[in-house]
């Protein structure tokens, strides 16, 4: 049978972008294909957050840390089209208790190679002039950057040369007498190839079920806001410390964090809550009505600023909090680079980066076994 | 404001837009045993087809720029004899940014003063949705000059601020208003230079059987068509800007004939001087409150049943958010959706042939504006038009050029992606400017955009709106 490409990637999110670009540079022919644009799902629904700042020492901070230092080199070819600032954040504290707990998670940190400030009460508003009056301390975290996610998934493919499919469903995955992959079945005729990864985000379950195993992914909604144009007054990416402690909460119950962020483009950015509730997409206040709250209890100013839309996006994630990387043992030639949850945008370099180099024959430079796909039992579908 | 005849207890509907459809639906609804608020971002109801000139300027004869005076005088009288009796409260100057379900009921969100920076939240029972429509509207190179309006716009000054916007008029585009602004305009004493519809309405009085069964729309055309006579305006059909031209402001515009597959001959191109130019494309539907409560949505406008409901239980939608097709049609949509409002918040099975006149109006009216819609096409390539740098989004600048890379070279596939990748429709409009431009320059359908804010809403009063409500 002839080949259509050496690699089909399933999903043109930021994740799939990724994974493109870094087979494409490892020499191999690559195929994105997805049922809608580039960016239409999560992707575009996101904030853009490169963020080591949110992550506790362990194999997400790795892959973090490694995803950081590939952004900064895109951004040498890529970064105004792409938005790149690397503008650091501060996450603020309110009384002494949360600053303590805040100091010891940024020392542990440290330990692990992320750069952490600690900044005391009387520095926060040269960081940041209109923040709240009366907080306790800060950490500033210079690592922490952020692109707008659809350019930067856009450019990303584009940059890649791989050819992008979009508007193509995929509706099976082609396997082998021997059971290995050998490309995918779409509504637009089959796609011929040896690998095939799956970056289909919130429906990479869906994904690795046409592959006949299974994969826990689960939608997490998320609303984020959008203000009207400001001139600059927030120059970092600026958050309250339980932010922390709620990235790491498997509770079921809402939890507001308000991320704080000008744009380039001028208007602030704040996202985002996190529900559980299954893929609905009706608007509800009291999740937006929190980030409005939260935003304005840091940055009082905000009071009288205009929200001019609020969206809403499906952070995919899997019971252990972890993404699923690397090839799947159940199914030769398939491989998973799904379930970042809220980190997609800012873990989706490194992500690529192992995948090419798996894809490529090569070791890959950070153990995969945290995120290897077929952790969660093999459970058929 | 309580009627000895009306408990406090009797259900509380709320009506958003006090147009023909919100007039028609508090009136029908209060009649028939409910306790309505009528919720409108206007000083005085009327909406924008009744549109009153301010009191303040003291015009004598507001009525010759109407067309069913009569209709709106029985609405008003209606309205004020209902207020009296204490059935309906009228909010004015509410502009109304969200509405929310709550565990029984529904909380209309609005903002009040100047700077729309107050809040104010009604309670009911049920929700009417009476929000009208807005303009289409289409790019041309030229088209963000000052003297270009829609021809609403154009209209809307006539109505309300009785001033003449030019001296100098070209009316241009296609659909129903083009005629009543051309002798809105010539009336007033501008001279119009010339009526540039893109369509043939002659065409469409031949062929339109759902025309023959309207005969007051016959009339209502051959008024204007003889105003147009009188007023010696120059009727261009088939035709369409092609640009406009100016320095500061609009000197000129260049119009050209479009052959039979809508696409400019350029042979035919003509330069007719104006310093007005009112360009209008019809109207598309409000559904940013409907769609934020999560009603099925099918194409741009809301769906409703034969009883006007939604497919949400306690939401009720009338008139140009349900499908545009004119005040008549959201008169005899309002009366049926207060009609069963009514009859089901007082636990009753409404009767249809309660409204049965109503119910034949509509099905009349809904033909017509199907067939109004089908003659009334923007021409089919006027996209080709819209150079590279023409701005397409004002709010944000975006040009025609970058709408067509984000599709060619990014991979944009419909108007949402086009938007996150340049911007178009992230501005003040919130894409109901360029959102029918956009859709037609990436080459995909148009959806209704998904705006859970019917408007900006200051975070402050975000931050607690709806807190003392149960909210599902």
């Amino acid at each position: 049978m002839r080949l259509t490409c050496d690699v089909v990637v399933i999903g043109a999110g930021m994740a799939g972008a990724a994974c493109a670009l870094y087979a494409s540079r490892a020499g191999l022919d690559v195929v994105v294909v997805d049922r809608g644009p580039v960016a239409g799902g999560t992707t575009g629904a996101g904030e853009g957050n490169l963020l080591v700042s949110d992550k506790e020492p362990g194999p997400e901070l790795e892959l973090a840390l490694l995803s950081g230092r590939l952004w900064t080199g895109l951004a040498g070819e890529l970064g105004d089209r792409i938005e790149y600032e690397p503008k650091g954040g501060v996450v603020v504290a309110a009384d002494p208790e949360g600053l303590a707990a805040l100091e010891r998670f940024a020392a542990g940190q440290r330990a692990a190679g992320v750069t952490a400030e600690n900044v005391g009460a009387d520095q926060l508003h040269e960081l940041e002039p209109h923040l709240a009056p009366g907080l306790a301390g800060g950490v500033r975290y210079p690592q922490d950057a952020q692109v707008m996610p659809t350019l930067a998934a856009a450019h990303l493919v584009r940059a890649s040369g791989a050819r992008l499919s979009t508007g193509r469903t995929v509706t099976g995955v082609l396997r082998g007498a021997s059971g290995a992959v050998r490309g995918v079945r779409t509504d637009h005729g089959e796609i011929h190839a040896p690998a095939v990864v799956n970056a289909a985000g919130t429906w990479g379950g869906e994904v690795a079920a046409l592959a006949g195993v299974h994969l826990p992914v689960l939608p997490r909604r998320g609303f984020v806001l959008v203000t009207e144009p400001l001139p600059p007054r927030v120059r970092h990416k600026v958050y309250a410390a339980d932010y922390v402690a709620d990235v790491a909460s498997d509770s079921a119950t809402l939890q507001t964090s308000p991320v704080v962020e000008g744009t380039a483009a001028g208007p602030v950015l704040i996202g985002a809550s996190r529900e559980r509730v299954g893929f609905d997409r009706s608007f509800s206040l009291p999740p937006v009505r929190a980030l409005a709250a939260g935003a304005t209890r840091l940055f009082p100013f905000l009071s009288g600023v205009r929200a001019m839309r609020t969206y809403l996006g499906f952070r995919p994630y899997l019971p252990d909090r972890l993404p699923a990387i690397g090839p799947d043992p159940r199914v030769p030639g398939l491989l998973h680079a799904c379930g970042h949850e809220g980190a997609g945008i800012g873990l989706a370099t490194g992500t690529g980066q192992l995948i090419a180099q798996v894809l490529s024959g090569k070791s890959p430079e950070l153990d995969l076994t945290p995120f290897r796909p077929e952790r969660f039992g093999e459970e058929t579908v | 404001m309580t009627d000895a005849s009306r408990p406090e207890t009797s259900p509380r509907l709320a009506v958003i837009g006090a147009g023909p459809a919100g007039l028609a639906a508090t009136l029908a609804a209060a009649r028939h045993g409910l306790r309505v608020t009528l919720v409108d971002a206007a000083p005085e109801a009327g909406g924008q087809f009744y549109r009153q000139p301010a009191a303040g300027l003291g015009a004598r004869r507001p009525q010759a720029l109407h067309h069913r005076w009569r209709d709106w005088e029985r609405l008003r009288d209606g309205l004020d004899r209902h207020i009296t009796a204490g059935l309906v409260v009228h909010l004015r100057d509410h502009h109304v940014w969200c509405v929310t379900r709550r565990r029984s009921g529904f909380t209309v969100h609005a903002l009040l003063g100047p700077e729309q920076e107050r809040p104010a939240e009604v309670r009911a029972d049920a929700v009417l949705l009476a929000t009208g429509g807005y303009e289409k509207v289409l790019p041309f190179p030229g088209w963000t000059l000052p003297g270009v309006v829609t021809a609403g716009g154009a209209q809307a000054m006539l109505k309300g601020g009785l001033v003449l916007p030019g001296r100098t008029a070209v009316v241009a585009g296609t659909g129903p208003l083009l005629l009543p602004v051309a002798t809105g305009l010539a009336a007033a004493g501008a001279q119009v230079a010339a009526l540039v519809d893109s369509a043939d309405p002659r065409a469409f009085v031949r062929r339109s059987p759902a025309l023959a069964a309207q005969p007051a729309k016959l009339a209502e055309g051959a008024r204007h068509a003889a105003r147009l006579l009188r007023h010696g305006v120059p009727t261009l059909v088939h035709h369409t800007v092609v640009e406009a031209h100016g320095d500061q402001r609009l000197e000129a515009a260049t119009v050209a004939a479009l052959d039979t597959a809508g696409r400019v001959r350029p042979d035919t191109r003509r330069r007719i001087g104006c310093d007005t130019l009112a360009v209008g494309h019809g109207m598309l539907p409000h559904t940013d409150l409907a769609e934020g409560l999560g009603c099925r949505i099918d194409g741009v406008a809301v769906h409703v049943d034969d009883e006007q409901r939604t497919d949400v239980p306690g939401v009720w939608a009338a008139g140009e958010a349900t499908g545009v097709g004119g005040a008549v049609l959201a008169l005899a949509e309002g009366h049926i959706a207060g009609r069963s409002a009514a009859a089901r918040l007082s636990g009753r099975e409404p009767d249809p042939r309660g409204w049965a006149g109503a119910d034949r109006a509509r099905a009349g009216l809904r033909r017509f504006a199907a067939a109004m819609d089908d003659a009334y096409a923007p021409p089919a390539h006027w996209a080709e038009q819209v150079t590279d740098d023409t701005v397409v989004c004002r709010c944000e600048e975006v040009t025609g050029g970058a709408v067509r890379r984000a599709v060619t070279e990014l991979g944009a596939g419909d108007v949402r992606t086009v938007k996150l990748l340049t911007r178009a429709g992230m501005g003040w409009c919130q894409g109901r400017m360029c959102g029918t431009a956009v859709a037609g320059l990436a080459g995909c359908p148009e959806t209704a955009a998904r705006r859970p804010f019917a408007r900006p809403v200051p975070l402050g009063v975000l931050a607690r709106a709806g807190s003392a409500d149960d909210e599902q």
